[in-house]
């Protein structure tokens, strides 16, 4: 799956806990979940647990903590395909 | 851990106190009772001469039973050093019938899931007669410190 493609099934599921929708409207690599568009600690958990499902991945503790941005989001989920793949 | 030391390590006292006793908890839920007092002091105005137990009363003691007692457990299964408190995140919930002062509920929760310290929990509340007087879901974060 390229980026692109990831980010296009990606997005809804950001916009479902975004509070903030201007930042949604200029979501780029360094859009913070928390601190950008407003999505409590929470509702972290469910946006997670939604990429779980559309992505077959599981996320490991280590790597929740890291997913803080889109741009870390995203680098997650492609080494996580990556390793399903192999 | 036994359900006393659940009870013990509860963070309510009186007038906020919703937890009688826990009747079984394991890691996929729990079940306790409440009797709410005539003598609680939200019924001289909820409502004026006509008493009824308040629906977000009835959501806290789901939450006290079903949540907070259950979180402690399931946090005290992962580390037994650290005590665990529940932040209340969100609920849901769908109101059947009246409680009255004096009433007896049972409140019967079952985890949903817990992951990256949420609770997410199915609650329901019986009366006496067995009958659900409230159902719905609650979530919240299980901290090691009281305020989040």
């Amino acid at each position: 799956m390229n980026k692109e493609e990831l980010i296009l099934r990606l997005k809804p599921i950001v916009d479902t806990y975004a509070q903030d929708k201007a930042a949604m409207e200029n979501l780029n690599d360094h859009t913070d979940f928390i601190k950008d568009l407003h999505i409590n600690s929470a509702n972290l958990v469910d946006l997670v647990l939604d990429i779980e499902e559309q992505f077959d991945i599981e996320i490991d503790n280590t790597s929740m903590e890291k997913m803080l941005t889109i741009g870390a989001a995203i680098e997650i989920i492609q080494e996580k395909i990556n390793t399903n793949d192999r | 851990m036994k359900t006393t030391e659940i009870l013990e390590k509860l963070p309510y006292s009186h007038p906020f106190h919703f937890v009688d006793e826990l009747l079984s908890i394991d890691e996929n839920g729990v079940t306790g009772t409440y009797t709410f007092s005539k003598d609680l002091d939200f019924y001289k105005g909820h409502f004026k001469d006509h008493p009824v137990t308040p629906g977000v009363i009835l959501t806290e003691t789901m939450a006290q039973i079903g949540m907070v007692c259950l979180g402690i457990y399931l946090l005290g299964e992962l580390d037994a050093n650290t005590s665990g408190h529940v932040m209340l995140t969100s609920t849901a919930i769908d109101f059947t019938k009246p409680v009255f002062p004096g009433e007896k509920v049972t409140v019967i929760s079952e985890k949903v899931y817990f992951r990256f310290k949420k609770l997410h929990c199915k609650v329901e509340m019986q009366n006496q007669a067995g009958e659900i007087v409230c159902k719905g879901t609650l979530s919240g974060m299980v901290t090691t410190r009281l305020h989040g």
